[in-house]
This record gives structure tokens, sequence and C-alpha cells, in this order.
């Protein structure tokens, strides 16, 4: 069920990317909106730096101990009345919940937005059951309506202008009035939210998917704008929680510190408008909310990653920094990325996931500028851990024959300074001569990659080195 | 193997634990009994005075309304005021709140039912367990006084909150929460009225949830 | 951090100054030499193709008081290290060490290759002995402009050049090793230069390494937007610390036919701007 990774042709998605005119103008909002916004929030925390080192030893606290913590976690959402359902795969998450939407004759599923749903293809199942599931959250009903994955993590929406969105609306809501404006995005809002809360009174089934889980309290909770997530979870008579098994966290303290760098670092807001705290189902006293609550843990593939050089991966809180702050992300968007994580996360994410031999591109494709982990709330270490990916890549082979002959080649005169020196003399002598004109090389074989975009600077003529002995010979005569 | 046990012992082989490691398991028994605070940072501290001004500060960066209100029994007129001003019909729906039934809507001019939403309830007010000047943010617990649809489904969520609730973070509110015996169902920490910048990065307020949120303090 | 090795070190102050600013390997301070010895690691770019850059950061050291030493050098393994060659990235950092190891600092013109030797030699070496010895080596080694701020104590050049520049933050020098305020500290000294800032200048130029000719048309749409910043900076100089960012700046800025020079800061600084800026004519100069 799982989405088909496209991440092979990441160059070719890349390509495409970047010719489409529609694509870079929404890139545009990108850019500029989180960062500015994220950075005006962070200068008015003087904390913050602090709140990170914390917030990045709790997640490791948590990775080290997590199967206690897992097990304490579980021992009370049954305790408040729940159900914790674990699956290893995919598959299982999804089997798990399509069963538990069928026990209850279910129908129409609304869902919040949810990025682990999205990585076990959870929609698909849903329809290929029988039933309707609905996206909510306003970008990722407009992703649905065009049958497309989120191209962020926190924007799934992102990539599209309003016009687009536009087109949308007047293709799927055809009860409404064709001669209607829907030129501002305030109009789109008013529409979706019209359409939305129909859907949100009809369903049967509310999934939602979680921020955190409190081992503590048996607690999920979730972190929204909209309050779209409430409404999922509140109006229908079941509410199912997806979660990867690393969202588990100690305490109510512990979520209050992940709080403080979650939003300032995703939206640049100091606070969500609405973080809910979700603990069993309704009690017998209670006018509203679902009547049976059923946690659905997935592992597929993260246990494999504790112990390893990956392990710090697990302590991504999902906000989205890093995408927001990465040049190559702002250059292609997310949907070349080929799969269901974006920008340096699901760089190192994905070949996690779905294995190195499809996901490889993405660890490669990145200038390790270091401003992903620069602004990472939990301060994971990406282009270490991208650079880890290369490293195993090396070890099996899998890196591109003309890069690895490349490298061979350098590394052999770079490891003899007595040949480097002679041949880079030579080389460096040649170069320069022939660029002497212009000073620099429109076109060079071997160079292509380079040569195609810009030129070459042509060298001075002799090295550094050559001159630099020279002038000490000549300065001691 | 059930697939439960199979993720518990992959986890344990890949952390190279056993589960029975007494030092571990005493560790994450103490960090549960004894729940540290990560740091908290100073913005909220101070006077009661300071909090409030903080709080009232923080809400409205989030486009929240705030009035201060001597007493509670001012909150109908206030509220009747508010929708006047928005041109919106004097009508209200509220939880079986002690606090709130107490409250003389009539006479105020508004006419007002009780109960959980189903969606066709324009104005709603509700009772704030506590706010946190910090982030200017309420915490509103689920239960028969407080439908949670209440703050979800109407255009206009009016809040109550009593100074004497207010506190510096999120922390204290957690303590206090604890006093109360086991959580409700569902704990909402509302910080401003709903929104959404999903179409080109335009913020825009009330996407499914309330358009408006109005917050009053009643010092007394 | 209790791994105490010797490292000479001409001030109290200066001491202090490298805990501050980098959370340096504890360091025993001995006798002040009056004239380090600080041996220059040229890079391997800069040996190539941009020779001039060498002997400006040779005249800056040579003027802050140092003895400056050129051992036989190749390169820092960046690339091997990068491409996920640890083994080859080994065998260079031994090698590097080994050249330098008469040295009291190591200095480079580079935030980038600085950032290979001080922050990840000492990842490449699970052996106590020899991690210790890259940490020790990582203790002194510098990036060229913040060696003559922070280390030295420089606070000004003796230096001319009449006009306006706009200078990159490349992004192993900002981020690894936190270099920011001081080449423009600097620049501020030198006479008749006026530096004004470009939008977004901490953003990275697209350069990544091998990055730019693996993912050419990406790298291309990175630096388009660089070059497009630095335009409408409207300075006719672009200067930064690091000659790969400046090749790949400098090869888009005349592939697209702009007027812009650019060259390392190490040059302005130096007062040495007599060979043509970077991918320039030699007989042109703007």
């Amino acid at each position: 069920m799982t989405l088909h990774p496209t991440t092979p042709d990441f160059k070719d998605n890349a390509h495409r990317a970047l010719h489409d005119p529609e694509l870079q103008k929404a890139l545009g909002h990108v850019q500029h909106g989180f960062i500015y916004k994220r950075q005006s929030a962070v200068e008015r925390l003087p904390e913050f730096k602090t709140l990170r080192e914390s917030a990045r030893d709790l997640k490791d606290h948590v990775l080290k101990n997590l199967d206690l913590y897992l097990e304490t976690y579980e021992r009370n959402v049954a305790a408040a009345g729940g159900q914790v359902h674990f699956a290893r795969t995919s598959a299982e998450a999804c089997e798990t919940i399509v069963n538990i939407c069928k026990s209850h004759g279910a129908k129409s599923v609304t869902k919040g937005k949810s990025m682990v749903s999205e990585e076990i293809g959870l929609n698909a199942a849903i329809e290929a059951a029988g039933m309707q599931a609905v996206e909510t959250d306003l970008g990722e009903y407009i992703i649905q309506l065009r049958g497309e994955t989120p191209s962020h993590i926190i924007a799934p929406a992102v990539h599209l202008t309003k016009e687009q969105v536009e087109g949308d609306f007047r293709r799927v809501h055809t009860h409404l009035d064709g001669a209607r404006d829907l030129s501002e995005p305030v109009q789109l809002l008013t529409e979706a939210r019209g359409v939305l809360r129909e859907r949100f009174l009809a369903a049967d089934v509310g999934i939602t998917g979680a921020n955190f889980l409190i081992a503590e309290t048996g607690t999920s909770i979730i972190v929204t704008n909209e309050g779209n997530g409430d409404l999922t979870q509140s109006l229908p008579k079941v509410h199912i929680v997806i979660a990867s098994i690393e969202k588990v966290v100690p305490t109510l303290e512990d979520v209050s510190l992940l709080l403080r760098v979650l939003a300032r670092s995703a939206t640049g807001q100091d606070m969500s408008v609405y973080t809910t705290l979700s603990t069993g189902p309704r009690r017998e006293t209670d006018p509203d909310g679902p009547e049976h609550y059923h946690v659905v843990l997935v592992d597929n593939g993260r246990s494999a990653m504790l112990g390893t050089e990956f392990e710090d991966m697990l302590r991504c809180i999902r906000c989205g920094a890093c995408m927001n702050h990465c040049p190559v992300y702002h250059a292609i968007g997310g949907h070349a990325y080929g799969w269901v994580y974006p920008g340096p996360m699901g760089a190192v994410l994905t070949p996690s996931l779905i294995g190195v031999e499809k996901g490889g591109h993405l660890p490669n494709a990145s200038t390790f500028c270091g401003r992903c982990e620069s602004v990472c709330p939990v301060k994971i270490p990406l282009p270490k851990l991208m650079r880890h990916w290369r490293e195993r890549e090396f070890e099996r082979h899998l890196t591109p024959a003309v890069q690895r002959f490349g490298l061979k080649i350098w590394a052999f005169f770079a490891k003899n300074p007595g040949l480097y020196s002679f041949a880079s003399r030579a080389a460096m002598s040649a170069l320069a001569w022939l660029g002497r004109d212009k000073g620099r090389f429109a076109s060079l074989p071997l160079a292509k990659g380079w040569t195609d975009y810009r030129d070459l600077p042509a060298p001075q003529g002799d090295t550094f080195q050559a001159q630099w002995r020279k002038r000490q010979k000549e300065a001691r005569r | 193997m059930s697939a439960r046990e199979d993720i518990f012992a992959n986890i344990r082989r890949s952390l190279g634990v056993t589960g029975n490691e007494t030092t571990r398991r005493g560790a994450v028994a103490q960090r549960l009994e004894q729940t540290p605070r990560g740091p908290i940072p100073s913005r909220g501290q101070g006077s009661p005075a300071a909090r409030l001004a903080t709080f009232i500060g923080e809400a409205t960066r989030v486009s929240a309304t705030v009035v201060v209100l001597d007493t509670a029994q001012a909150v109908p007129e206030e509220i009747v005021r508010f929708l006047r001003e928005a041109n919106l019909p004097l009508t209200l729906k509220h939880g079986e709140d002690a606090r709130l039934s107490a409250l003389d809507w009539q006479a105020a001019g508004l006419e007002v039912a009780t109960g959980r939403s189903d969606g066709a309830d324009l104005n709603a007010v509700t009772h704030a367990f506590g706010g946190v000047a910090e982030t200017g943010s309420l915490v509103l617990l689920s239960g028969a006084d407080n439908p949670v649809t209440l703050t979800f489904l109407p255009d206009n969520h009016f809040v109550v909150l009593a100074a004497a609730d207010l506190t510096s973070d999120l922390e204290s509110v957690l303590v206090k929460l604890r006093r109360t015996g086991a959580l409700p169902r569902t704990i909402n920490i509302v910080t401003g009225p709903s929104r959404s910048a999903d179409i080109e990065q335009t913020l825009l307020l009330g996407a499914h949830g309330p358009r408006r949120l109005h917050i009053m303090v009643t010092l007394n | 951090m209790a791994d105490a090795t010797i490292v000479a070190l001409p001030s109290n102050e200066t001491q202090a100054n490298l805990h501050t600013t980098r959370k340096a390997p504890e360091i025993t301070l001995t006798a002040a030499p009056a004239r380090p010895r600080v041996g220059l690691f040229a890079t391997c770019l800069v040996d190539l193709f941009r020779p001039s850059v060498g002997f400006a950061a040779a005249k800056l050291l040579d003027e802050a008081g140092c003895e400056v030493l050129v051992p036989p050098q190749t390169c820092c393994g960046q690339p091997a290290f990068n491409s996920g060659d640890r083994v080859t990235a080994r065998d260079l950092a031994l090698q590097v060490m080994d050249a330098f190891s008469g040295c009291d600092y190591i200095v480079a013109p580079s935030g980038s290759c600085t950032g290979q030797m001080v922050k990840h030699f000492p990842e490449l070496f699970d052996e106590p002995k020899l991690a210790m010895r890259a940490r020790a080596f990582a203790a002194k080694t510098f990036e060229l402009v913040s060696f003559l701020t922070d280390v030295l104590k420089v606070t000004s050049v003796e230096a001319t050049y009449e006009g306006r520049v706009t200078y990159h933050d490349s992004c192993s020098g900002l981020r690894e090793l936190g270099i920011q305020s001081q080449p423009r500290a600097l620049l501020a000294t030198v006479k008749g230069l006026e530096l004004v800032e470009m939008n977004e200048s901490d953003v990275c130029c697209g350069f990544g390494g091998t990055f730019a000719a693996k993912y050419g048309e990406i790298s291309d749409t990175i630096v388009t937007k660089k070059t497009a910043n630095v335009s409408e900076s409207g300075a006719p100089l672009l200067l930064a610390g690091d000659l790969g960012c400046l090749m790949n700046m400098a090869g888009k800025i005349t592939r697209q036919g702009k007027e812009i020079d650019v060259r390392h800061v190490a040059e302005v600084l130096a007062g040495m701007c007599d060979e043509p800026p970077i991918g320039a004519r030699k007989e042109t100069r703007r």
C-alpha cells in the first residue's frame, strides 16, 4: 500500500520541478515567509538555545529507553479505556485501521493531517476497502482533490498557487454557484470550511496523527492551527490515532518543553492555535467526544534505526524547519524527492525507510551548507547523517562508477605529494595557457557538469607551492 | 510472534538491552515519578499584574481579543456588547458549568441554550480551567460543564478566565491538573482563533474552528 | 575534554578567547613564542587556481608577526570524506597532520577546509591516540581571517580599496566555525572600502563541492539566486573567504555577463588586487 517512490528518478524529478513555472512561483512563498517568521519567534525567546539542548537530551533519553516508555504508554492508554495496536509494517497498520473502521460499519472517515498515514498509504487502503477517506486539513484537502501527495510536511499544498486551488474547487465543488468569486485565498478558505463542515458531521470514524504520545498518562497530542484535527477526533464515534513508535515522551512536562520549540521552528508561532491532549474515549458524563479510542503504533523500519548512526534521526519532531531553510528544497520543492518525506529530514529518513538503493540520491543532493542543522529544534546533525549514507553507499559500491573512478585518481595524487606537485604544475600551467585569453573556460571536456551552467575560472599559472618555493629560494640567495 | 512482541524484540535488539536492566527501569520510573521540568522561559513570570499584562499582550498578538472585567457578573453584558458591535444575533450556548449557569443571561438580553453543539450554534461561551501568560493560551477541559464541541464548532468563542487561574507557564497549569485526578478525555490548549496559511502562505483566520476568540478575564 | 595538549600561545587573553569562540580542547599554556610558526595550508584550490590568495594570506600573517611556513601539501581530504570514502579521508588527514607537525598553528584561507580539519578530523579516528592527536591538531587550526582577529587580535589592516564591496558568508565558515563578524570587522578598516550587505548573504551559493557537478542544474538554480542578490546589492566587487564558492559564483557571473568582479577577501585585506579578478581576463581590470 505504501506510496511508490519515484526517488530513483530524483534528477528527472528535479529537472521537471525546475521548469515548472507555477511551482517556482509557489516556492517563493517558502523561502521568505517561514524563515523570517521563525527568526522573529526565536529572537523573542532568549531561552530558545537552552530549550533546544534540553529537547535534544529529552529525545535521546526516550530513544535509549523506548521499550520501557512504550510499555508504560500502552498500559496507561488501556487504563483510560483505549486500545493500543502494534503494526510492524505499512500493510499491517493499514489492515488494523481498516478492520477497526469496518467493525464499526464505517462509510465515511475523516482524517487530520498525518505524515505517517502518508507513509503507510492509508487513504488508498481505506478507499480499497470501500470507504471514503476525507482529508480535512485545508492543504491536505486540496492535494487530495488533485490526487497529489504533500510536498511539505507541515504545509502540504505549499507547491500550489491560489489559481490552481481555484481551478480544483471549481472542478470538484460543482454543487456551488459557478459564477462565485474565488479569486482570493479567503474565499477559497470559506468554501472549504463550508464543504468540510458537512463531512465532519457525517463521518463515522476520525483518524488523526500524533505529534506526541505521553507515557505517563496514555495521552495522544495533536498540534494544529485550523481546528480540523479537533473536529475530526471529537465528532465521530470512533477516534483512531496513528503514530510511529518514536513519538512517545515520558511526561506532560516533557511535552511542554517540546511544544516550546515545535511551533517556533515550524511556523514561527510561539504556540500553534490548538494543542489538544486526548486520553481515552469520552467519559460517561461527557456530552460529546468519541466512544472508542484506538492507537495504532507503527514501526515500519524505525526500530532498526536505533543503535545505529541514524538513531539521531528519530529525534525528529516533524517541524519542517530543515526544508524551510534548505536551498535545494527551495529550488525543487518537495515532490522531486519522490517519496513522503522531503528536504533534509527526508534525505536522511527516506533511505532508512525505503532502502538506500532507492533513496540514495537524496543524501547526495545536498551542498552540506548546514543551515538545516543550525535550525533543527532537536539538533539532528543532518549533514553528518547524510554523509553516513554516502559512506554506506561507498562501502557497498553504490556510488556511481564515474564518481568513484574520479575520486580514486584524485586520491592517488593527493596521497603522493611529489606526484601531485609535478602533475598539478603541468596541468595548471597548461590550463592557464589555454585560458589565457578569456581567463575562464566556457566549456571543458570532463567538466561538463560544471561548464554546462557556469564558466570555469582559469588558473593563474604555476601552483602556489611552486611559486612559494621559488621565492623562498630567491630570497635566500 | 505478534507484531507487538516483534517490535519490542527489535527495539531491544537494536539498543542492545533486555528490558530487565534495573538501572534503566529505575531511571524511567524516576522520570515518570518526578516529572522534571525543562527550562522555563522568563517571559510569563512575575507578579499577578505582570502576568496579566503579558497574557493580554500575547493573546492579542495571536489575534484574540481580551477584556478585563471586575466580576464574572459583568460577563453577559460584555458578550452582548461584543455581539452588538459585530452585528451578530444575541444567542449563546454554554455547558453545565455552574459558574456560567449562575450568571443572569436573560437580563442582559441573551437567548441562551446549554449542552453540546451540533454545528448550528453561532456563539458559545466556556470557562477556562487555566490561562498561560507566557503564550496567551487558554486551557480548557472537556466534560459536561465544557463540551469540547463548543470550543470548535461555533463561529465566535467566548472564554471566561478567572484571573486567579492565570499562571505564568503551562507547567504551572499541569501541577493544578494533576491535583484534579485523572485527566479528562480532552484538554484543549487554545492560543488564538483558528487559522490557516495553507494557500500561498496567506494567514487567514477562521479555518475550521472559531473565527473570533474573545477572552474575558474576571478579577473577582 | 580532558586531553591536555601543549600548544604555544602568544598570550593569556588568546587562550581565553580560544575557549569562548570554539570550545577547544583543554590547552596547557607554555611560554609564548615571540613569532609563532604558522603553517599555511593553502588549500588545493588556491594552490592550483589562485596562488595570489596564498600570497595574500602569507602577507597578512607575516604582517601580523608570524613566521609563515608552507610545508609540502595536497588536500585536506574533504572531497573523499563527503563522498563517503572514509579510508582516503583518514589517510589524507594523517598526511596533513604529519606535514604540519612542526607548526604552532595551522591556518587556511578557507572555512571549508578549516572546517574539515577542525570539525571532521577528530571524527575520523576511533583509536584514542589518533583521536587525541586529531583533537590537538584541530585546536591549533584556524581559518585565516578569524585567526587574525580572534587569535592574533588584529584589529585593522593596512590596505586601500576604493569602492563598494559585498560579502558572501560561505557555509562552512559561517556555520561550522562561526565566522561572520570577523571579515566584516577587518574590511571596515580598509581605506576607501564601503561594505554593502546583500540579501541572504548567509544562504548557500550552491557550490557544495562535487554537488555543483553532480547536480549541476539544481546548483545552477541556487547560484543564480545568489548572483541576483549580489547584483541587487549594487556592489561591483563580491568577496568571500572560500575559493570553491568564489569560483562557482564567479563562473556564474561571467557566464551571465554581469559586470561584477569576484575576489577572495584576503586579496583585499592584504591590499593585493593586482592580479585580475577570478575568472577575468588578464588585461582587464574593471
